[in-house]
């Protein structure tokens, strides 16, 4: 395990729909970062014994009809919404974005670019101060390097929606440069409980030294703490404010402490 | 021929006297109970699905009695030119295919080569010219979509895609709707597979405005032992259909799309162009790698060109079997197909493999899981013929084709056509080009450029972004609406006013090479290719080391699907200078490998191997077929020299419109190792006080220049010169300072010549340069002649002593130029003593311009 990483090696699973392309990406950088990953194939249900579940990007269902829009009637899905609603987390990356907002677990929708074309670059994202469990409060204001790469990345959401995100510290990423035609500049958002996660750039493309830069390994280096945190919360029953419940958490499968490893 | 002519349309009678008298050492047909066509009949037909006379005859003796219409039919597209290559098939011989590391050589779907370590690639680059021709979208995406199954066909998983593109001028709309609806679907495909497209080219010439050039290379990654053949064999296994429901779609495609000229009635064609679906493609690409590292394939191929014709038969006569079909099991989605249109149907996204009875209730199971069609359509015999049956006919009816399978795909007819040296070759290599330099002298080359950025102003377009188009004249109140069509002033102006602003940009950069340097970097040939690869995934996969706007693509050979990772590459790139091979065939073609292998040694790679895509005319043309031969002849004496085998590639005949053939067009696609990923060089300067050093010799030849047709708008003189072994001692020069880390950059010396190669890796690193000249030749040629073997590289200072040790030891010529410096691209001239500016503009000046420029073009409204 990198030096640079944190101390504990969580078990992720990485949902791969029919037309998915990023999921073996995706893993790679996880086993980067000292992680353990496996892939999970969209009719499967079982995600209790994952610390954390990733919807990848990609083409799921070729995006025929809209992006995301089959993809989210896939049967993993019901178990992702149980799973996200359960307060533990979920990143959706590009299509995986996509998916989250057409399952409602995100508000808001993505429409195609402005410009009605694809765009493969890098962009330069500032993290806001926000309640996303996924990143390191401590980044709030700086800006991180990562590319993008959809057709599909142009945010979009009423103007109630809008403020409301504001006022919950949902607006986890802003493009520095206007890229794709974003409302208020928006890359990535997240849940009122901070535990899902959506964001159109690609961090898993910049976890490796050998193909670039590692900005992009914050994205999967934080999320531990808060694991621990819900690990810790249920252990001992703390089910004070409501957001989780361990009938939800499948309580009765696999003690969730059990898939977190501190390393020595 | 006349024999044949004669015989056949005297009737049938006749027909078979002939053939009772010949002695075929073919296999006995199966069934004799097949409906066969009326001799004058299927005569008419033959013809009119484009075999000659003769080759109808060789039907009739090959089958010992009158084709049936399905029958027919598969001749017609498996003796076309572009299944059989009749053609071509002789001139390719030329070509040497043998090396160590060769694993697959031509006549598979594609070639293979070994990297190293157990580790292999598969790679192949093919033409889809003419479906994109007429419709660019589908036309361009259908070809990634055949490229790409033609490499996951042979076990390995694509990794990688390039692609070589020709257009017309981006002054006419239908250029513009052409270049931008062929991007849109080069992208659309293959982002969603996946796939990152990593590199290749683009040019626009006039020559390809009827026919442009839609040329997709693919390449994938596989363990050595995992390479699978598409080889029939074991009579009783299945024949199976995996992917897509067969439609009309594409019927012809092959026969009437690709092996004729263009005309009038090339837009009625649009129905016989297919229309792609990437998302099964990519859980085709999912279904069979899981199938085939399970082995339960006994042998893949795709349907390309032909569909299930030429797949099947070609894997029947390379295993030297027969196969069964029956046409009914093939999930079609259409009514009513008749066996012929099954047969021939081009439908997209389909593969045919060879399973084992035992195996196919695990392949029916992983194609259920990946929500894939698959079905048995056939089994594999041991009669060695190509039997096709329909069973919803009356039992004793049911057989519509019977025909010796190796016959159908080995036997085709091979053709040596005449030749004869174009007329034009000696009147252009001989142009005096005189006036090109005397136009420097006298100052006159400001006013000429200077009235078409005036114009270009007027019309709302960067200056010189419009200076490249000669045509945009002002006719007093309006332009003349011959090029730009629908292009409309943003002003009005008066013809004074166009005098005013001619003479107050030709008195400003008076007596410099300033307006012709920006006009060259804002030509569409060479400026920034950004708004193309921008629309393409080009990172996916995780193993891109060098991004596209380089020299050559790198990528890491690994599979991160198997988290097996190693510091070694793979670099590619495609190449040709169509204009160069227009006006010598023969040197063109060498300098297209030259140039793909100086690329590769740039980023530090190994040429390995190559595969070629040649793009000519109508091949029945003695001119035509002349130039096909020299740059065959070129090219295969070059590679013979690098010891370069050529494993794979395609042969697109017919590239003409309205009797006008294309520029002869040999592109290459060149692949090579990199043995320490973490050791790649690329073409942006990186720091100021860098030395920048030519390695190499610029020489006085301005023919087929860029510059020549930027400014002069003329095509002529003869290419640069190629001295086949200075280009290797320069290029191993390079090779070995990059492994030995002591390069900052290095960047090819190609079109627009050194000026415009600095250029590059000044806006590519956001770093000036401060240069000066002293080669005794005229300031034009010093900055613009595009004479090969030149690199241009950097290196800190400390380093400069070593890489000019390495230089020297190679014995190659070389000139210190100067070092990286500030924010602007100097260039002056030294004549021993005086020194004279040449170029001097500002480094934003220069990036804005070569970034922005071929976007602007495209957007012309």
């Amino acid at each position: 395990m990198s030096a640079d990483t944190n101390a504990v090696s969580l078990k992720f699973g990485v949902v791969v729909f029919p037309g998915s392309n990023c999921e073996q990406d995706v893993v790679h950088a996880l086993h980067l970062l000292g992680h353990e990953a496996n892939y999970v194939w969209h009719q499967d249900t079982e995600l209790a014994c994952y610390d954390a579940i990733v919807l990848p990007g990609g083409f799921s269902y070729g995006d025929y009809l809209r992006c995301g829009a089959v993809a989210r009637f896939s049967p993993v899905m019901e178990s992702v919404i149980a799973y996200a609603n359960a307060g533990r987390p979920v990143i959706g990356i590009c299509n995986g974005f996509q998916i989250l907002t057409e399952a409602k677990l995100l508000a808001g929708a993505l429409l195609q670019n402005r410009n009605l074309k694809f765009i493969c670059e890098p962009a330069s994202l500032i993290v806001e101060k926000s309640v996303c469990k996924w990143l390191d409060p401590k980044l709030a204001g700086s800006v991180l390097e990562v590319p993008i790469n959809h057709n599909e990345g142009n945010y979009f959401c009423d103007a109630k929606t809008l403020a409301e995100l504001k006022e919950n510290g949902q607006i986890v990423l802003r493009y520095r440069q206007a890229a794709n035609g974003s409302l208020d500049n928006i890359a990535g958002i997240c849940n009122r409980g901070g535990n899902v996660f959506g964001l159109m750039p690609h961090p898993e493309r910049v976890c490796d030294f050998a193909t670039g830069s590692t900005d992009g390994r914050a994205f999967f280096s934080y999320i531990f703490r808060y694991i621990l945190e819900i690990a810790s919360n249920t252990k001992n029953n703390l089910n004070k404010n409501g957001s989780l419940n361990s009938d939800d958490l499948n309580s009765d499968d696999n003690n969730i402490i059990g898939n977190v490893e501190v390393a020595q | 021929m006349s024999d044949g002519g004669d015989v056949v349309s005297d009737g049938g009678d006749v027909v078979s006297d002939i053939v009772g008298d010949i002695v075929q050492d073919i296999p006995a047909p199966v069934c004799d109970n097949i409906v066969t066509l009326d001799a004058e009949l299927a005569k008419k037909i033959a013809l009119e699905l484009g075999l000659t006379a003769d080759e109808f005859l060789n039907v009739v003796r090959t089958q010992q009695r009158m084709p049936s219409l399905t029958e027919l039919y598969i001749y017609s597209l498996m003796w076309s030119e572009h299944c059989s290559y009749k053609h071509s098939k002789g001139q390719l011989r030329h070509f040497s295919s043998k090396g160590k590391h060769v694993l697959q050589g031509p006549g598979e779907n594609a070639g293979v080569i070994s990297v190293g370590d157990g580790w292999a690639v598969a790679f192949k680059m093919e033409s889809h010219n003419h479906p994109s021709a007429i419709e660019p979208f589908q036309g361009a995406a259908t070809g990634i979509g055949g490229i790409i199954r033609d490499i996951f066909t042979m076990g390995a998983r694509p990794i990688a895609a390039m692609d070589s593109l020709r257009f017309g001028t981006l002054d006419k709309p239908r250029q513009r709707y052409l270049f931008d609806g062929a991007v849109a679907g080069i992208g659309s495909y293959g982002n969603c597979l996946g796939i990152p497209t990593v590199g290749g080219e683009v040019y626009f010439e006039d020559a390809y405005e009827g026919n442009c050039l839609i040329n997709a290379f693919a390449l994938g990654l596989m363990r050595e032992e995992e390479l699978t053949r598409a080889v029939g064999s074991g009579p009783g296994n299945y024949v199976v259909l995996i992917g897509s429901s067969t439609g009309r779609d594409g019927i012809g495609g092959a026969s009437v799309l690709a092996s004729q000229e263009f005309d009038e009635a090339a837009e009625n064609k649009r129905p016989a162009v297919q229309v792609g679906d990437p998302f099964e493609e990519k859980l085709l690409i999912e279904v069979c790698l899981e199938l085939l590292k399970a082995g339960k394939f006994v042998a893949l191929g795709d349907l390309g060109a032909a569909g299930l014709t030429s797949s099947a038969s070609e894997m029947a006569s390379r295993g030297g079997v027969g196969i069964d079909i029956d046409v009914r099991k093939v999930p079609q989605r259409e009514d009513a197909m008749q066996p012929f249109e099954i047969m021939v149907s081009e439908s997209q996204e389909r593969m045919l493999a060879v399973v084992k009875p035992e195996d196919f209730a695990d392949a029916l199971d992983t194609c259920q899981r990946w929500g894939v069609s698959c079905s048995q359509i056939g089994s594999i015999t041991n009669t060695g013929r190509f039997v096709v049956r329909d069973s919803a006919l009356p039992a004793d009816a049911q057989i519509v084709a019977d025909m010796p399978a190796e016959m159908l795909a080995e036997s085709a007819p091979e053709y040596t056509p005449q030749m004869s040296r174009p007329a034009y070759l000696d009147k252009l290599q001989s142009y005096p080009l005189d006036f090109v330099y005397e136009c420097v002298e006298d100052n006159i080359l400001n006013e000429v450029i200077a009235e078409r950025i005036a114009n270009a102003e007027i019309l709302g377009l960067d200056a010189f972004v419009g200076a490249q188009f000669k045509g945009a004249q002002f006719n007093g109140t309006r332009f003349k609406d011959t090029q730009f069509k629908g292009a409309q002033p943003v002003k009005d102006v008066t013809a004074e006013e166009v005098a005013a602003i001619t003479a107050a940009l030709s008195a400003q950069a008076k007596a410099s090479f300033d307006i012709a340097f920006l006009s060259m970097l804002a030509s569409p040939n060479i400026c920034s290719r950004r708004w193309i690869w921008r629309q393409y995934d080009h990172q996916v996969g995780n193993n891109t080391v060098v991004v596209p706007g380089a020299d050559a693509a790198v990528l890491r050979i690994g599979d991160t699907g198997r988290a097996e990772m190693t510091c070694r590459g793979i670099a590619m790139s495609t190449d040709c200078n169509g204009r160069y091979c227009y006006l010598d065939p023969y040197l063109g073609a060498q300098i297209a490998l030259a140039e793909g292998m100086r690329n590769l040694s740039c980023v530090g790679a190994k040429p390995a191997a190559i595969t070629d895509c040649l793009n000519f005319g109508n091949p029945e043309k003695p001119e035509v077929f002349y130039s096909f031969h020299k740059a065959v002849c070129g090219l295969a004496t070059a590679c013979k020299h690098y010891d370069i085998p050529v494993i794979s590639g395609n042969v697109s005949f017919y590239n003409e419109s309205f009797g006008n053939a294309i520029y002869p067009t040999p592109a290459i696609g060149i692949v090579g190792v990199v043995e320490n990923i973490a050791n790649v060089c690329t073409s942006d300067f990186k720091q100021a006080g860098d030395t920048i050093i030519l390695v190499g010799e610029t020489l006085d030849e301005l023919g087929a220049s860029e510059y020549i047709k930027v400014i002069h708008g003329l095509v002529a003189g003869k290419p640069p010169s190629l001295d086949l072994q200075l280009e290797n001692d320069v290029q191993s020069a390079i090779r070995e300072a990059v492994s030995c880390r002591l390069l900052q950059s290095a960047h090819d010396c190609s079109e627009g010549g050194l000026a415009i190669a600095i250029a590059e890796s000044c806006i590519a690193g956001n770093i000036g340069a401060k240069v000066t000249l002293a080669e005794p030749i005229p300031d034009v040629a010093a900055l613009f002649a595009e004479s090969q073997s030149r690199i241009v590289i950097s290196c800190t200072e400390a380093n400069t002593d070593r890489v000019l040790d390495i230089l020297a030891s190679y014995n190659v010529p070389f000139s210190i130029l100067g070092e990286t410096f500030g924010n602007r691209i100097y260039v002056e001239k030294s004549d021993g003593s005086a020194l004279t500016p040449l170029v001097d503009v500002s480094l934003e000046t220069a990036l804005k311009l070569y970034n922005d420029s071929l976007e602007q073009m495209v957007n012309i409204k």
